[in-house]
């Protein structure tokens, strides 16, 4: 799409409909958080997962709708695209490295390890 | 009209650096959503570490959630939603070229993030009544009842009832692990820029209503009420992640 000639005015129930989707996600993450999903489907992070997804649902409600990405310019997609491309590297290359690590240095350098007590003497 | 229109407002014609108003609206638009791409990394970096943290202590980073009031949290994302989607219509108004409704949008805007922000500070008063701050008066012991205070006790209270009547927190501790400070400590600071977030932004839109006020914007030039709105949307965009990663991941 070439830049846009005219302003786009999108009709009020497009935001009250895209308002109560955001919403009905809103409870639908609210009730997957009070069940243990781990324990019944024998899953890991499957709670979390479910909280990401509904998360980046509602943002993508949110950025289509009321921030007009949807009727933007492809520059503009562009752009937008961009900044969570470059969140995704982010993300994706620090964790492949923390989550790999059989032991993470923050937990080997705790300044909290006790000092071993000494024997009571004369001095 | 025209010349109405340079009376009025001189800023509402296209700067001689664009072609047209519609050239400058996409240049608008795209220097905003650049910035908002800083915004992202500056945002994605809290993140990223949060969640490295939270790998690392998952245990105290839950029971630190377990700590959270996760209704406040919940109506409190409603509240930003619905402030969302007056800022939606105030563009919309915008877009339409009615200062009055500008002003309206804005106004509804501005009282429901205010909403937000007073639920927030609440939050942060029972939290410091739970000794739950790190640095001033954290405690791996939680405090006694008569310690509490009246308003804080009747959230406590709430809390009880829907922990034995609903859904019970799965192993709660009786005492706080120490590296729950950790998990506060990202709660307070991510919280709190996401506030400042608002706050600078009512102040923004107090500008906005005082141009709308003046007459400034029209159908062919409101770029200021349209780049805002990408602003205050992302700032929403925010708390709809701060929200599940503090309150929600309850299970082990």
């Amino acid at each position: 799409m070439a830049p846009t000639d005219h302003d786009h005015v999108v009709p009020v129930w497009i935001y009250v409909a895209v308002l109560i989707a955001l919403l009905v996600l809103l409870v639908l993450t609210l009730v997957t958080a009070f069940f243990d999903l781990d324990a019944r489907f024998h899953s890991a992070h499957l709670n979390m997962g479910v909280a990401v997804f509904i998360a980046m649902c509602k943002a993508f409600l949110i950025i289509l709708f009321f921030m007009h990405v949807k009727y933007s310019s492809r520059v503009v997609w562009a752009f937008a695209g961009a900044a969570f491309v470059w969140l995704g590297i982010l993300m994706t290359l620090t964790l492949t490295d923390y989550i790999t690590r059989p032991q993470a240095p923050t937990v080997a350098v705790s300044p909290y390890v006790p000092a071993p007590a000494e024997a009571p003497g004369p001095r | 009209m025209a010349e109405d229109l340079v009376i009025e407002s001189p800023h509402s014609l296209v700067e001689h650096q664009f072609e047209d108003r519609f050239q400058q609206k996409e240049a608008a638009t795209l220097g905003m959503w650049t910035f908002l791409a800083t915004e992202v990394l500056f945002f994605g970096g809290l993140f990223v570490s949060y969640t490295i943290y939270r790998h690392q202590y998952p245990e105290a980073f839950r029971q630190g959630t377990l700590d959270m009031k996760w209704y406040l949290g919940a109506i409190n994302t409603a509240v930003l939603l619905l402030s969302s989607f007056f800022m939606a219509l105030a563009v919309r108004a915008a877009a339409v070229g009615s200062n009055p409704k500008i002003i309206r949008y804005l106004v509804l805007t501005i009282v429901v993030g205010s909403l937000f922000l007073c639920i927030k500070v609440t939050e942060y008063y029972i939290d410091y009544r739970e000794r739950l701050v790190p640095a001033l008066n954290f405690s791996e012991a939680r405090p006694r009842e008569d310690e509490l205070g009246g308003f804080t006790r009747t959230f406590d209270k709430f809390d009880e009832w829907f922990d034995s009547h609903v859904s019970p927190p799965i192993g709660k501790a009786a005492v706080r692990p120490r590296n729950e400070q950790l998990f506060m400590l990202f709660y307070f600071i991510m919280t709190g820029v996401h506030a400042t977030h608002m706050i600078i932004g009512i102040a923004v839109m107090l500008v906005l209503i005082w141009m709308a006020h003046r007459r400034r914007f029209s159908a062919e030039w409101h770029n200021p009420v349209e780049c805002f709105g990408l602003y205050w949307h992302f700032v929403d965009i925010v708390w709809v992640f701060l929200f599940p990663a503090l309150y929600l991941l309850r299970n082990p």
